[in-house]
């Protein structure tokens, strides 16, 4: 399998789990909203590609996506956000605050921006523990004027952390155009400020932003410092379930849509040769993972309410 | 021979820091003028010096960052005290407090952990503004997860932080600046306390005064008054707010039949709101007279002296309180 198929089928194992997802939600079995990467897998999958299990994520509530790619397993987060019993959580985050420490999942976070901080604590025990580990922390446009992330990226530079931040840049600070909420054109433009290297790149093309990773994460693991990627891509979704989106301009979905990394990353395939049957079987074997974990999921039992005081305290 | 030396309270916070470093692997010290400055009241003195920039360091003003990378670290294998100059400034970094590290066992099903230490020092002082004065047990009370330890004297601060620091729960241990000058006996080489319990400092039988923090001085002070006056109030030390001790007061209530609780806090939503409760729930038919509480005034700190003076409990007001309790 070439580094493109297999980058492609990643991105298609998050595609067809958030897609089964909404269809869940659909039909009633998922409480509380969720928020979908639908359109952004190019970034999870090209960073993660260069991580290793001892490595750390954070990342934010629409952080589906990471949590697939750091290997958390894909029945207990179908569960997870159904509000069961599951090996990830145990129904106690849902969606958009869930964790896995049993793959170095950080986690997700629900307040915008609060993720980085926190990641730069896994940095600091990477650099103080050693082991050449690094911690990522994936962000949103928006979480670039939280104060809490300047904070997070002066101090990652001043004390020279291993930590990547990858800015997940989709145009659209929630719901208003990030063009309208900051005065750069570029938000690697920031790093600058840091003393943090940063660059924009490309976040529809997984092979783009594993190469923009490699560099950023080697830069980490030999005492390099931190690093900014700016990763452009598009929200093929609303914000939310339920978000109609009308902010955003007639057509441009539509527009999205030709170029996401999906259907870009196969129309490289086919022109790297792989015929098209193919690229439909590696999608119908992701096909039926999704259908097996989202089967298992619906196994598992409710979380037992008289354990709802477990865990408030060690 | 137990290793007993006289430490003023700061010097106590000194020890048990250095213990925590010499002891508990792992451990790192940060916060704002903790390292090359020893702290703005000395309590990291020398740390950094001897044990070296990797495990106490300085940062620069960004609580928000740095109780987040408290967290972080904790969760991935190192044991973080950081430092909150005043307890004031805690509320620029609540979101890391409250949502964050309060949070992540629960939401996690046990699976993370944050065994971590915040220490600050609360209080206000002669000219302390608004924003270097106030009392705040009472925010992290609320917020379930929390342990919250307030200690009073030289060892209780001595043995309070080593107990935090083997602790794997986040620990907010809330000093006071205002007893940092106080010295009493440590004894260095004390076994480890367990988490949680309040004392009995001083006993008596006709009313029960309870504090902590700084307020514990004028409670200490107000039971000498009332000795003075035939009334043999005994007086408690709360210590730890979360996990809360309410047996030790209950007994003493249930003896004494009377019952003044004293803080520095306002009393609107303050901590002897809820302690109040509690007891009321299991002393109901002992208590001779209604509940009292002695607390600071429902409004910012004042600066002045003479504005001071009147907005915070005193030995005075509490023996007062004492006094109405015993003629109601």
């Amino acid at each position: 399998m070439s580094e493109l198929e297999e980058l492609y089928r990643r991105m298609l194992v998050i595609r067809r789990f958030e897609e089964e997802l909404a269809e869940v939600k659909k039909l009633g079995e998922v409480p509380g909203s969720i928020h979908l990467c639908i359109g952004q897998e190019a970034i999870p999958v090209g960073v993660s590609a260069l991580l290793l299990p001892d490595d750390y994520v954070t990342a934010t509530y629409r952080g589906h996506g990471w949590a697939i790619e750091r290997g958390s397993d894909l029945a207990g987060l179908f569960g997870e956000i159904m509000g069961r019993a599951s090996s990830v959580a145990g129904g106690r985050a849902a969606s958009p605050y869930l964790s896995d420490a049993s793959v170095g999942f950080i986690g997700e976070n629900s307040i915008v921006g609060a993720g980085v901080p926190i990641a730069l604590g896994a940095a600091l025990s990477c650099d103080r523990l050693g082991g050449g580990r690094v911690s990522v922390v994936s962000i949103g446009d928006g979480a670039m004027n939280q104060g809490n992330v300047h904070e997070a990226l002066n101090m990652a530079a001043v004390l020279a952390l291993p930590l990547v931040v990858v800015v997940e840049n989709n145009g659209y600070s929630e719901m208003v155009r990030i063009e309208d909420m900051v005065r750069v054109t570029n938000l690697a433009e920031r790093g600058a400020a840091y003393g943090i290297p940063a660059e924009t790149v490309d976040g529809n093309d997984p092979v783009v932003v594993a190469r923009a990773a490699a560099v950023a994460i080697e830069r980490a693991r030999t005492g390099g410092g931190p690093s900014i990627i700016e990763a452009r891509t598009q929200r093929l979704v609303g914000h939310y379930s339920g978000d109609a989106q009308h902010y955003r301009p007639a057509g441009e979905v539509a527009a999205a849509r030709e170029v996401e990394p999906l259907v870009r990353a196969r129309a490289a395939l086919l022109e790297a040769g792989r015929d098209a049957a193919e690229l439909d079987a590696i999608a119908a074997g992701v096909d039926r993972e999704i259908q097996d974990a989202l089967a298992a999921a619906r196994l598992l039992p409710l979380p037992d309410p008289t354990t709802v005081m477990e865990h408030v305290y060690a | 021979m137990p290793e007993i030396k006289n430490l003023s309270y700061i010097q106590a916070v000194n020890h048990a820091l250095r213990w925590s470093l010499e002891t508990v692997p792992n451990t790192v010290v940060f916060g704002e003028d903790v390292a090359v400055p020893g702290g703005p009241f000395g309590a990291t003195k020398n740390l950094h010096r001897d044990f070296g920039v990797d495990r106490v360091f300085d940062l620069p003003i960004s609580e928000t960052a740095f109780l987040g990378m408290a967290l972080g670290s904790a969760m991935t294998g190192l044991r973080p005290i950081a430092e909150i100059m005043y307890s004031d400034f805690l509320f620029v970094a609540m979101d890391q407090v409250v949502n964050q590290i309060a949070n992540i066992r629960y939401t996690s099903n046990g699976k993370w952990g944050a065994p971590l230490v915040i220490r600050t020092q609360q209080g206000s002082s002669p000219g302390a503004c608004a924003q270097h004065s106030k009392s705040i047990e009472a925010y992290l009370a609320h917020t379930p997860g929390l342990r919250v330890v307030c200690p009073t004297t030289p060892m209780e601060a001595y043995q309070a932080i080593r107990t935090a620091v083997v602790s794997d729960d986040p620990v907010f241990v809330v000093e006071s600046r205002m007893l940092y000058p106080q010295k009493g006996e440590v004894q260095l080489d004390a076994e480890l306390w367990p988490m949680g319990g309040a004392r009995v400092v001083r006993p008596g039988a006709d009313a029960t005064i309870v504090a902590w923090s700084r307020t514990m001085t004028a409670a200490l002070e107000a039971g000498e008054q009332l000795a003075a006056r035939g009334v043999d109030a005994e007086v408690v030390d709360l210590r730890w707010i979360a996990p809360l001790d309410v047996e030790t007061v209950a007994d003493s209530v249930a003896k004494t039949g009377r019952l003044v609780i004293a803080h520095d806090a306002p009393g609107t939503g303050g901590f002897g709101g809820e302690l109040a409760a509690r007891v009321g729930e299991r002393c109901f038919g002992r208590l001779r007279a209604p509940i009292a509480r002695v607390t600071g005034i429902d409004a910012p700190l004042p600066a002045a002296p003479a504005l001071q003076d009147v907005a915070l409990p005193s030995a005075d007001r509490i023996a007062g309180a004492v006094l109405e309790t015993m003629s109601a």
